[in-house]
């Protein structure tokens, strides 16, 4: 849009925006550009990172003791009688002398809120299970008078997909709680302030009052009235907190103050399953700087608004039933924020508040939360890969993920949402769609769509397989039939799904911080892949005997072959080349079938840890895994199967085609320090080269955990947690928990004390 | 027609008969020298047996027999699978543009690579041509049989000297000490680089007069780049067991920080290079 006079506001801004370079992003709302054009690239060391201040050192203490009744008794407090809103609850603290970011989910510390517009029985199963009761009044509103997103999904749904849901074949859809993985633009509201924001929507929805009210006519301009209303009752919630957001911020500590009240706002209004926070480093760098050069704030009291916003991100709490802790355990909500890349002039987006973030891990300890993710490229600074590589290696709380991959589809202002989900930031969304049990799906195809654990029909009935071998292409053929119509019911449901969340559950104050006219993805996913790559190959290079039981139903499996068969994970193209064939052919599959708003489908190769659940409901398989066995997660290798080294492995899951997979392919590898016998620095020469390599080769994520010596003693106790950690002593690699306790303590001596 | 077990996790660690997946059809079988032979298993990522990032082949067969072996299960010739070198080279070069940015390359390991001279000699060249840093892990007892050509296309041996009194090594390894100090002698005159590798084994290798021996010996080479004092385990334990092997190491503890000390010492007083 032209920048007209009446959207040039900049002598509204007062002094907040001096000193910062002009550009589009005065006239129109444009954060990217406002990034692109005032960042200060850093190519230093870590050198001049600062340790926690008093003030966080106090808050971080105040916190501690409610971390350890946490872990003890699970939920400590709920509010069970205020469903929650940007007004809903008063202000909270946690320490008011020493916090210099505010803001909490309700009036207190750890004290949960209540979602029902998602779905009153997720509610009521949460509360019970947390040892809570239900308010009568609550339960009165929300079965008397409003209805949920839940409610209207299941005057929708079929009962075929019904019988999905229960099978195990479709499982985690977002039909009870909140859908999440959206990423609201929340530097907005630092950049402009609330009036700016709101005079941008009413110019967006002036645009489409002349247009004919069509459905999505009328539906967009509900939806502007609702954006609008979510910003007035954003700055009312800042005023509750003393804080006046219609202007912007005028210095770093509001910028952080505002940013994270467009969050804290974002996760009153939605208990969604992943709620990132999109890439604020090094957009609240360019605040850190001005303030720097003008002599306002330093290096320590940098470094304490990033610790003390990341306290405030790691005590985010939402209310879950125990079915959702088994699919997603750790109570995780996935507070992604993203680190590094490059823009798209090739010049780095690494700050020194890129540093300062991954620094919280030093100042408040390892935590899983804020889920901090390295927007890898080959190109970044040399200096920045090392530290990354450190912090990897001392508290393996980083992930990874290859921005000279995404770069290209997504420009250089995406963040992650949930775990491997890029989208623009402000400019995109996705439905969630959670994902499919493709081995589940084979063993339909083998049975004629009868499911292998309960003997029931769930797929339309189909020709079993005949006879007592399996023949590959016979195999392949039901299998593509299978997956059309799996494709089919997925899509069918999602779109039943994302219809009546738009309508009961909408995220009004999200989408208020997006462009009106944003991309929608409808983002499936596939779980079990290399379960089924390996059962493919399994029966296309041995002889598989199928078993059956009394009802003729195949229930087991015998390779009668004279030779194990190639299996996903040892860079062997005979069965990876299949399972990058799944992942192409099943997304063409689903790219058939339109989409609710006409949003565009894509896929993840993401199990998060639902890879248990998944194998517990799932039968043998033809690759030999039996019946209640985990799945590799992710993209993974089935465990221990991939047995040549991490090399052959990576390179076996960077063939999965990102193109065929956009909404992120999930890889775990899990290290031990491997000295050999060279230097620590030389070790981190060495990870950074991996992963240079890793990604350049097309790898998509890297979840890198490097076991350290606690690990291993935990592994001692509890072997069932590590079924497949390897260590290695003296060129020699071992499954650590096969070991004998005196090898085991041999081996910690060994591998963290000894040179050798 | 055998019935195959599926491979259980781990199975790299574990016993293997002749199932591999890369175990050739019989039809394909060719008769001529060196084409074929036979591999235990691989791995791609050792950082320990040379520069770099190593792809390790373990191939079978080996005259030694001592007491410590943590791979007895490499022995004999047939306990590897029999695969051909086109296809070992084949599955080579899907990793050599990953192994050559990371510094590596192959180690050929065992077993002991001389037994199959005319495979690893194929192997090894294969390899160079690839462009590969190549390495072999050696007892040297069959360095006689190693030829002026077979060693050009080797860039460095790991030269595991068991002990340098031969009654020792007659009793750690059940043979004769002279080819390996033989074959140690003929590396330096060639100027080879070479890593001698040395396993401390409490009661067996760990007398000071026979580290001092092997001290003695390799301190005047310059073509040895490292001594490694590789401490004694008791991982291949299992192995021993489950093959019905009579293990004597069965209670012999793993060597200790300090006599590991002590032996890294040696060889530093008497002027090696020692890790």
């Amino acid at each position: 849009m032209k920048a007209s006079a009446a959207l040039r506001k900049e002598a509204d801004a007062g002094d907040c925006w001096n000193g910062f370079r002009p550009g589009d992003w005065l006239s129109s709302i444009n954060v990217r550009d406002f990034i692109v054009r005032n960042v200060t690239p850093y190519t230093g060391d870590e050198a001049f990172l600062a340790g926690p201040s008093q003030r966080t050192k106090a808050v971080w203490a105040k916190l501690q003791p409610y971390f350890t009744e946490e872990r003890k008794k699970g939920v400590l407090a709920v509010d069970a009688q205020t469903p929650s809103t940007l007004l809903a609850h008063k202000a909270g603290y946690i320490d008011r002398d020493n916090e210099i970011i505010v803001g909490l989910q309700t009036d207190q510390p750890f004290k949960r809120a209540i979602f029902p517009f998602g779905g009153l029985r997720m509610v009521e199963a949460g509360l019970k299970a947390a040892g809570f009761e239900p308010d009568p009044a609550v339960h009165k509103a929300f079965t008397n008078y409003r209805k949920s997103h839940n409610d209207g999904v299941f005057d929708a749904y079929t009962p075929e997909i019904m019988n999905c849901r229960r099978s195990g074949i479709i499982t985690g859809l977002p039909d009870a709680y909140g859908r999440g993985r959206i990423i609201g633009d929340y530097r907005r509201v630092a950049l402009y302030g609330i009036d700016r924001l709101l005079e941008a929507k009413r110019a967006e929805r002036k645009q489409i009052d002349g247009m004919w009210p069509s459905d999505d006519i009328i539906r967009l301009r509900e939806e502007l009235s609702d954006q609008m209303r979510a910003l007035e009752d954003l700055a009312s919630m800042a005023k509750l907190y003393g804080r006046d957001i219609s202007k912007p911020a005028s210095n770093a500590q509001e910028a952080f103050q505002w940013t994270y009240f467009a969050y804290l706002g974002a996760i009153k209004e939605a208990n969604g399953a992943a709620m990132s926070i999109g890439r604020i480093s090094s957009f609240l760098d360019i605040y850190i700087e001005r303030d720097l050069k003008e002599g306002v704030l330093d290096e320590g009291r940098a470094q304490e608004l990033w610790d003390q916003l990341v306290q405030k991100l790691r005590i985010v709490r939402f209310l879950r039933t125990p079915d959702y802790d088994a699919l997603f355990s750790g109570d995780p909500y996935w507070a992604t924020e993203c680190v590094g890349g490059m823009d798209l002039d090739g010049r780095t987006l690494v700050t020194k508040s890129s540093y300062r973030m991954l620094h919280t891990l030093s100042n408040l300890g390892p935590a899983p939360e804020p889920n901090i993710t390295v927007l890898w490229s080959s190109h970044m600074p040399a200096t920045f890969k090392r530290y990354c590589a450190t912090v990897s290696r001392d508290t393996s709380s980083l992930q990874y993920e290859n921005d000279d991959l995404m770069r290209p589809f997504w420009g250089d202002d995406y963040g992650i949402a949930c775990c491997v989900s890029a989208m623009r930031l402000g400019k995109q969304m996705q439905f969630f769609g959670a994902r499919v049990n493709l081995a589940k799906a084979l063993l339909y195809a083998i049975n004629g769509g009868r499911d292998e654990v309960s003997g029931e029909q769930v797929a339309p009935e189909t020709l079993p397989v005949a006879g007592d071998f399996l023949d590959y292409d016979d195999v392949m053929a039901k299998f593509d039939t299978t997956m059309e119509w799996l494709a089919r019911t997925y899509v069918h449901a999602m779109n039943c799904i994302h219809y009546m969340h738009d309508k009961y559950f909408y995220e009004r104050l999200e989408m208020a911080l997006h462009d009106r006219d944003i991309l929608r993805t409808m983002a499936f996913g596939i779980a079990g892949l290399s379960v089924v790559a390996d059962s493919l190959s399994a029966i296309k290079y041995g002889k598989i005997r199928v078993a059956r039981d009394a009802n003729g139903l195949v229930v087991d499996y015998q390779n009668e072959g004279n030779k194990a068969t190639p299996q996903f994970g040892n860079n062997d193209d005979r069965v990876d080349q299949i399972a990058a064939d799944i992942v192409t052919s099943f997304m063409g599959k689903l790219r058939k079938h339109p989409t609710y708003r006409n949003a565009t489908h894509t896929q993840s190769v993401l199990t998060i840890t639902s890879n248990v659940v998944y194998g517990k409901a799932t039968g043998n398989t033809p690759d030999g895994r039996r019946k209640g066995e985990p799945f590799g997660p992710g993209a993974n290798p089935m465990h221990g199967r991939d047995s040549h080294g991490w090399l052959a492995s990576c390179l076996s899951v960077a063939k999965l085609p990102y193109k065929d997979a956009q909404d992120g392919i999930s890889y775990t590898v899990s290290v031990a320090p491997q000295k050999a016998h060279l230097s620590e620095s030389q070790l981190i020469d060495e990870a950074v080269k991996a992963f240079d390599l890793y990604f350049d080769r097309g790898g998509f994520h890297m979840n890198l955990n490097v076991i350290d010596k606690d690990t291993l003693e935990d592994a001692m106790k509890n072997p069932d947690k590590y079924p497949q950690l390897t260590i290695r002593v003296s060129g020699y690699a071992v499954n650590f928990v096969r070991l004998t306790p005196e090898q085991q303590r041999d081996v910690i001596s060994r591998t963290f004390h000894g040179q050798i | 027609m055998s019935t195959v077990q599926i491979l259980e996790p781990g199975s790299r660690y574990d016993l293997r008969a002749g199932i591999s997946p890369d175990a050739p059809d019989e039809s394909q079988l060719r008769d001529e020298e060196g084409a074929f032979g036979y591999c235990h298993s691989y791995e791609t990522s050792s950082r320990y047996d040379g520069p770099g990032l190593r792809v390790v082949l373990f191939v079978s067969g080996c005259l030694l027999r001592c007491t410590y072996c943590h791979n007895p299960d490499t022995w004999h010739l047939k306990d590897g699978t029999y695969v051909s070198a086109d296809h070992v080279l084949g599955r080579l070069g899907d990793f050599a543009p990953a192994l050559l940015p990371l510094g590596g390359g192959l180690t050929i390991s065992g077993g002991e690579p001389m037994v199959q001279l005319a495979f690893t000699r194929r192997i090894f060249a294969g390899a160079k041509a690839l462009g590969l840093h190549t390495a072999i892990e050696t007892s040297g007892f069959l360095g006689d049989r190693a030829d002026e050509s077979y060693v050009s296309n080797i860039d460095l041996v790991l030269l595991d000297i068991k002990s340098s009194d031969p009654d020792t090594y007659r009793r750690v390894t059940g043979r004769d000490l002279a080819p390996t100090l033989r074959f140690a002698e003929r590396l330096a005159s060639l100027s080879k680089p070479v890593w001698v590798r040395f396993t401390l084994v409490p009661g067996e290798t760990d007398d000071p007069a026979n580290v001092d021996g092997i001290a003695r010996f390799v301190a005047p080479m310059k073509n040895v780049e490292w001594v490694e004092v590789q401490p004694f385990h008791q991982m291949g334990a299992f192995k021993w067991k489950a093959l019905g092997l009579d293990y004597k190491l069965l209670n012999t503890a793993p060597a200790n920080r300090e006599l590991t000390d002590r032996v890294i010492g040696q060889f530093r007083a008497a002027g090696c290079r020692v890790r």
